[in-house]
């Protein structure tokens, strides 16, 4: 276990709401970032993840707990002397200055020589494939190139980590693509350990070494991408990541009891799991992990629609008249239902998960 | 072919090149007419009459052109026929001028940080602020200015304080309680401006500004400022301008001795009875007034910012 290098600490911070309630933004968060990490933070709006990372940057006060980072308390260090710098999510340039003095402020702002300004504003410039922009004003920047601009603005600086608050979400898909591609790679060319806030869970999936997953306020899991993925904590991470059919069932001493009768056996539960005697319980099974079965089924219905999308075929099969299930089948090889087909699916080996609701 | 179709359905279009929401000329007629009237028209009278000579007896001008107006401002004809320098008036405009610009500095001084303290509350209370920033203007100029002059009169409520402190307190009828008086009046013309830019700000600048290591005065000089710069500079032009030309706080507050061009103005079509003379000074205010529009227009063009002045 290597030492942590941004540790974050016991932080609370609460609002009041214009209703006269308090809001628990952050309710005793303690996280622990490694060095030259892609750490993601992962949540629905409002749940606390841009409140902790302007703690981070100082642009927000916490109520109490203690942020140190490389061994050094900066909670409370005002921002302009955390060695840390944001990416703002609106890009934030300053629109009266041109591409190079953007990018020179905040060097400006540690009394460098002109010398060294130039020629750490054209590197930053260069790491960002804008080299010869520097005369342009921001008004004359599309949105892609305004983000890599407010990229090299803040990496200029060198900082000992780096804070992306939604950095991509003003932007169309693919440019969106590409920059994820792109930040990956500057954050290991740089070896500078990036902190990145999204609500956005493929995001957070295809670039996060490890993420944490926010919900009011809580960290409620804190892993790999593929852990989150495969062993989701409680039912909130198992929905909010990918895509679960979330089945109440009924725990016995065969298995588990699904909606419309059918039996979950033991065996298809994956062997972390563990399944009490008697009570009710949640189920969580993936789309992808659906396999139809000729026999009975765990699970049996009526297919209500099937949707080609290319490399899968997606069918929603209901189950009782209040539960439906979403199926996701490779569209080559296996013979794809008709709606109105009744179908019997189970999970594939042990696939399927019972979760903290 | 769209364009053919749409001439051919609707031809009142046609006819009259008119799109929708556009109005007829002919209605802003009487608009047109009244305004000529009474802004061209006068300022026309008064460009020609500072060129005539005065009246022999009583008021009014006699049509014989002399530029005798214009050398009354500077020169003076003394009883034993020589002639000498008068500095009286060329002192009147200094003083307007002077007057202006620290009415000017310190309602802009003033008016910075309540600009952005209104511009940085909630939307509610900020509708708030800027109807009591507007309050005065509910209420007439003259009897606001009555009401200032009571407030400072050496025997008003400030004299009071004053005189219970053992101080010596006197400014009502000095350059000091004209000053005061414009900085009361034109205030609210530097705060508004000054806040519809901070009101547009968007704060995440200064936040990266700070983040980016800027303490909060550099945040505020080289981020705040330049992006404030438009509203800033439209509240120098709504203040300095119709300063230059006040009247009535130099005529109630500063004793009526003369002390802005304004006053002298009044004074040629009233006891001096020199209306060429009054017409000149006139002449000479627009063309003060008009150089330093032109110089902000500059100001405001060179640096490439957004700023509405007429």
């Amino acid at each position: 276990m290597t030492s942590s290098y941004l540790a974050i600490s016991n932080i609370k911070k609460s609002f009041n709401t214009p209703e006269g309630g308090t809001v628990h933004a952050l309710d005793d968060v303690t996280l622990d970032i490694q060095s030259g990490e892609f750490f993601v933070m992962l949540g629905p709006s409002g749940c606390g993840k841009t409140t902790l990372l302007r703690s981070i940057a100082g642009l927000e006060y916490p109520d109490s707990g203690v942020i140190t980072l490389d061994g050094q308390r900066i909670d409370d260090i005002p921002a302009y002397n955390r060695p840390v710098n944001t990416v703002f999510q609106s890009y934030a340039l300053f629109p009266h200055m041109t591409v190079a003095q953007n990018i020179a402020f905040g060097l400006e702002m540690e009394k460098l020589d002109k010398a060294e300004i130039t020629s750490r504003v054209g590197l930053a410039l260069e790491q960002v494939k804008l080299a010869g922009y520097e005369k342009r004003k921001s008004s004359q920047l599309s949105g892609g190139q305004a983000q890599r601009v407010a990229l090299a603005r803040a990496l200029a600086k060198k900082p000992k980590v780096l804070l992306l608050d939604e950095p991509l979400s003003a932007l169309d898909l693919k440019l969106r693509r590409g920059m994820q591609i792109e930040l990956k790679r500057l954050q290991q060319e740089t070896g500078i350990t990036f902190v990145f806030v999204t609500h956005d869970q493929e995001e957070a999936m295809s670039m996060g070494d490890r993420i944490a997953v926010f919900n009011s306020g809580k960290v409620v899991q804190l892993d790999t991408p593929r852990e989150i993925y495969r062993r989701p904590v409680n039912s909130f991470v198992a929905d909010f990541i990918g895509e679960t059919n979330l089945l109440d069932g009924v725990a016995g001493t065969d298995g588990i009891t699904l909606p419309g009768g059918g039996m979950l056996l033991r065996s298809q539960v994956a062997e972390d799991c563990a399944i009490p005697d008697s009570g009710a319980i949640t189920v969580a099974i993936r789309p992808e992990d659906f396999e139809i079965t000729d026999t009975h089924g765990a699970i049996t219905g009526t297919v209500r629609d099937s949707i080609f999308t290319g490399d899968t075929v997606r069918i929603h099969v209901t189950v009782t008249p209040e539960v439906e299930v979403a199926v996701s089948l490779p569209s080559y090889g296996a013979r794809i239902p008709d709606r109105g087909e009744k179908v019997s699916l189970s999970p594939s080996g042990n696939s399927a998960r019972t979760v903290a609701s | 072919m769209t364009a053919i179709n749409v001439a051919t359905e609707s031809p009142a279009l046609q006819n009259e090149q008119m799109r929708p929401g556009q109005t007829s000329p002919r209605l802003a007629l009487p608009t047109v007419l009244f305004l000529v009237a009474t802004i061209a028209v006068p300022i026309a009278i008064t460009f020609v009459y500072s060129f005539l000579s005065t009246a022999d007896i009583g008021t009014g001008v006699k049509w014989d052109f002399t530029l005798s107006a214009y050398r009354h401002l500077f020169v003076q004809d003394k009883l034993d026929g020589t002639t000498a320098f008068d500095t009286r008036y060329v002192k009147v405009i200094w003083n307007s001028f002077v007057y202006s610009a620290i009415t000017t500095v310190v309602t802009l001084i003033l008016s910075l940080p309540i600009a952005m303290w209104i511009a940085t509350r909630a939307e509610s209370a900020r509708n708030f602020l800027v109807a009591a920033v507007t309050l005065p203007f509910w209420i007439s100029i003259l009897i606001r200015t009555y009401g200032l002059r009571q407030l400072i009169d050496d025997n008003g409520p400030v004299g009071g304080v004053f005189h219970r402190l053992g101080l010596d307190y006197h400014i009502i009828y000095t350059p000091t309680a004209t000053v005061i008086g414009l900085i009361y009046v034109f205030l609210p013309f530097m705060i508004l401006p000054i806040y519809a830019s901070a009101e547009r700000f968007d704060f995440s600048l200064a936040e990266a500004g700070y983040d980016l290591g800027a303490k909060r005065m550099t945040v505020f000089r080289k981020i705040v400022l330049p992006s404030i710069r438009p509203g800033i500079i439209s509240g120098i032009a709504l203040v300095f301008i119709p300063a230059l030309g006040s009247f009535l706080q130099s005529d109630m507050l500063g004793g009526g001795k003369a002390n802005m061009i304004a006053n002298v103005i009044a004074n040629q079509f009233g006891q001096s009875r020199n209306w060429p003379f009054g017409c000149a000074l006139s002449v000479l205010l627009i063309g003060l007034t008009v150089l330093f529009v032109q110089i902000i227009r500059g100001i405001s063009a060179r640096s490439g910012d957004q700023v509405n002045l007429v």
